[in-house]
């Protein structure tokens, strides 16, 4: 360890031996990329859990839901969830996939798996930083796990967790003594991860690149893991003081969002002046950059990965380059619309309306240039091209409902509806997850010098593609309906129709789920039986598959390699039909 | 990808470190720090934390505006002398860290065979960075005085908004200061196992830091000054 303490060059430090240096406290970045994977993985199946328990309340009230008893006694007495518990469970899944998935599997682990290799660094910036990253977002999930366990249970503010209720304690309802303050103190702790996180990856683009490596000839996830850093040190700089200021209210008896005369459970609350409204600025300028972090790297896993399997260039890669840095800009100024029924003034909801509707211009020529890529192409349809193509066909489908809830005047009506849970369902969480996939069967050949199964992949994109879209197209009909989300029961007149539908949602996201099995195992499996990887078996050209499978400790054995193409010269004339980037053969003049 | 438009490929020469066929980073004369790539990396990175704590005080200062807008009960209260003090306190911080920045330049050496002159020279240097650490302290001493003054008139963390974005802007900055004076230690302990070559011990990045923690300040007592 003091050898390692001694070398501030990242590129000194020589493999490890011991079990806990190597695997558990590890500054080797594919290691910590791994642990993230894992971490992520772990979550995405504990959250997807909760909305099966959330899923079957939904279409079956008064079932017992076997095994909730035994989490919380009082939340789900004899394994029915009181409506209350129903928002915990809500909570605590909305946190767990935003936070814990979809910020840290597409950026955070293949990130820190691949950015170094991709751009021919042997390490990142600050390894002792990454791996406190690493373990500090670890903490925070501890913490965050936490919750389900003290008396009260999660809060039930939902993982927007808006001012007032979030702020005023107990008396507000259960799970917002203890609970909340979990909540808040996990999320600042996981604000000071991502910040590490983004320090390393911005400093390791900026600072690492290897001889030839220019900014135009980086490849394009990379570009999108440097785009989304910078976004993300921007954005949970914000959230980590509104958190402090959370923190201070809950504890300290300030009023920065709590305003006056408030009176719960027969309380007075002794609090004046706050601003509920303050909280859903902070939370909501950090919150609409959030949802690009999760789905800008799915988007550069895709642009990279298209090309490999439909052996031809990606079109206008400028212009895709283009577009992710325009997202990124654009991310800052868009945060009210998620504040049109807010009471925020209405003249500034066309303020914030005109710049998401600009948005679509760049998300549309992303969406574009991934089909031209595709049109006419002779494609290999493995696993990681079919979850390619089933991202951009979730990406269209929630983008598409996305015009609508821009524009104030629509979004009043929807925006308490199941619509809005189908959108964001669909543009941020489905179309970031299928990047992941595609991402893991593209690259497990690299991480583990083993192959996938070719069929059980294949299965499993069907069954899930076919799923999501049973899931969450249902919502939107449910939602122009007038279904109002976060209610744990429809008992309403009008609501009661509905419920067959619920039903059905509810039986699809159980098979779905269930089908996520196959992947866990197909992961599992072929990490210890799967067919040997060669060194570039999909014959792609960045610097990862210039090495072995998996990588040595140094990432190329010593070798300092030098970098002569851009990533997507596929499609070319010769022997093999496409020229790595590390290849000193000239690219043709198209 | 449009990469037959790219100029060809670099020219390659043994000492090149990388940095995606940009120009090597060459250091100014008299520049003691940034040569290494690792004084290059830590310099990068502290300039990246610097725009992260700009965004983290920016989003304290426009709470405090909309706060202070949006209800009447904004106790005005007179600012403790102390801080004035105090503020002069961390500004002669900054002069005393330049002092020794034209101390270890005077000793730079590339190689790191430092003659005794030079050695001389860089303990003159780690004198002053052990004044500016000293006066970094006795800066947060100060605000603890002006907390207990605050506290005398009777002004706690949950009195009034005003007193509570007093606390923590000042408490807030007060930390990442702490975290500078952790800096001086490591570039002290940095300094004595290089053997005093300054341009590998974080020194720059340090410096940067520290200046920004200054600057900060500066613009958090004027904020205070014209809202408070």
């Amino acid at each position: 360890m003091h050898d390692v303490s001694a070398q501030p060059v990242a590129h000194q430090h020589s493999a490890p031996t011991g079990f806990i240096r190597k695997w558990v406290f590890s500054l080797d970045h594919k290691v910590i990329g791994k642990q993230y994977y894992a971490l992520a993985l772990v979550s995405v199946f504990i959250g997807m859990i909760l909305s099966w328990f959330m899923r079957i309340h939904l279409a079956w009230p008064n079932w017992p839901i076997p095994l909730l008893d035994k989490l919380s006694a009082v939340g789900a007495p004899a394994g029915v969830m009181t409506p209350e518990y129903y928002l915990s469970l809500l909570t605590m899944h909305g946190t767990i996939m935003v936070f814990f998935v979809l910020t840290n599997a597409p950026f955070a682990a293949f990130g820190n798996y691949f950015l170094p290799i991709q751009i021919g660094a042997e390490d990142m910036a600050f390894p002792r930083f990454n791996m406190m990253s690493f373990w500090t977002t670890f903490v925070a999930w501890l913490v965050m796990m936490a919750a389900f366990f003290v008396a009260d249970g999660p809060p039930i503010s939902g993982w927007t967790a808006y001012a007032p209720l979030s702020a005023v304690g107990g008396d507000a309802g259960p799970g917002l003594a203890m609970g909340q303050n979990l909540w808040a103190i996990s999320i600042a702790i996981f604000c000071i991860a991502s910040l590490l996180g983004a320090l390393n990856f911005i400093s390791t683009t900026l600072d690492l690149r290897t001889k030839g490596m220019s900014l135009s000839r980086m490849p394009f996830c990379s570009w999108a893991w440097f785009i989304t850093s910078i976004i993300a040190l921007l954005a949970f700089a914000v959230l980590l003081p509104a958190c402090i200021l959370l923190i201070l209210d809950r504890t300290a008896g300030t009023s920065f969002f709590i305003p006056a005369g408030l009176v719960l459970s027969d309380k007075l609350q002794p609090h004046s002046g706050g601003s509920p409204l303050l909280w859903q600025h902070l939370f909501w300028f950090f919150g609409h950059p959030e949802v690009y972090i999760a789905i800008l790297p799915s988007i550069g896993i895709v642009a990279t990965i298209l090309p490999v399997f439909a052996r031809k260039p990606l079109l206008g890669a400028r212009a895709v380059v283009g577009s992710m840095i325009a997202i990124g800009f654009l991310s800052y100024m868009v945060w009210g619309h998620h504040m049109f029924v807010s009471g925020m003034n209405p003249f500034s909801a066309d303020l914030f309306s005109v710049p998401t509707l600009i948005i679509t211009i760049p998300a549309t020529i992303l969406t574009l240039l991934l089909l031209g890529t595709v049109y006419g192409a002779k494609m290999r349809f493995t696993s990681a091209a079919l979850f390619c193509l089933g991202f951009i066909s979730v990406f269209i489908s929630g983008g598409i409902s996305g015009f609508f809830l821009a524009q104030p005047s629509l979004d009043t009506i929807l925006h308490a509806t199941y619509f809005v849970v189908a959108h964001f369902h669909f543009v941020m969480a489905v179309a970031s997850i299928f990047g992941v996939f595609a991402g893991t069967y593209f690259w497990f050949p690299k991480m583990t010098g083993r192959m996938m199964s070719e069929p059980l992949g294949k299965l499993h994109f069907w069954l899930t593609f076919i799923g999501v879209y049973a899931i969450f197209m249902p919502m939107h009909y449910l939602g122009l309906a007038g279904n109002i989300r976060r209610y744990s029961a429809f008992v309403d007149d009008f609501m009661i129709p509905l419920i067959p539908v619920h039903k059905f949602i509810t039986i699809v996201a159980l098979l779905t789920g269930a089908a996520q099995l196959i992947f866990l195992y197909n992961l599992i499996h072929s990490r210890f039986r799967g067919a040997i990887a060669s060194e570039n078996p999909w014959e792609a050209t960045s610097l990862e598959w210039s090495t072995s499978s998996p990588p040595p400790f140094d990432n190329f054995g010593g070798r300092h390699l030098i970098v002569y193409n851009g990533p997507n010269e596929y499609g070319t004339d010769g022997p093999q039909d496409y020229i790595m980037q590390t290849s000193p053969e000239k690219a043709p003049v198209r | 990808m449009a990469t037959t438009t790219l100029p060809p490929p670099p020219e390659l020469t043994a000492d090149d470190q990388g940095r995606g066929g940009t120009p090597k980073f060459t250091p100014r004369p008299g520049h003691v720090t940034a040569s290494g790539s690792h004084a290059e990396k830590s310099e990068t990175g502290v300039w990246v934390a610097v725009a992260a704590i700009s965004m983290f005080f920016a989003a304290f200062t426009s709470s405090m505006i909309v706060r202070q807008g949006v209800s009447p009960d904004w106790l005005h209260f007179e600012l403790p002398r102390v801080m004035y003090i105090s503020t002069l306190v961390l500004l002669a911080s900054s002069v005393t860290l330049e002092l020794a920045r034209r101390r270890f330049t005077a000793a730079s050496d590339p190689v790191g065979s430092a003659t005794a002159q030079d050695r001389s020279q860089v303990s003159k240097g780690m004198y002053w960075m052990y004044v500016t650490g000293g006066l970094g302290f006795l800066f947060v001493l100060g605000q603890l005085l002006a907390w207990r003054n605050l506290r005398a008139q009777g002004l706690y963390l949950a009195t009034n908004p005003s007193s509570s974005f007093f606390y923590v802007f000042t408490g807030t900055h007060a930390i990442h200061l702490l975290g500078g004076i952790c800096g001086v230690v490591y570039v002290l302990s940095r300094l004595r196992k290089t053997n005093g070559v300054a341009r590998k011990s974080g020194f720059g990045a340090f410096s940067i830091y520290w200046h920004f923690m200054d600057i900060l300040w500066v613009y958090l007592l004027l904020l205070l000054v014209f809202r408070f």
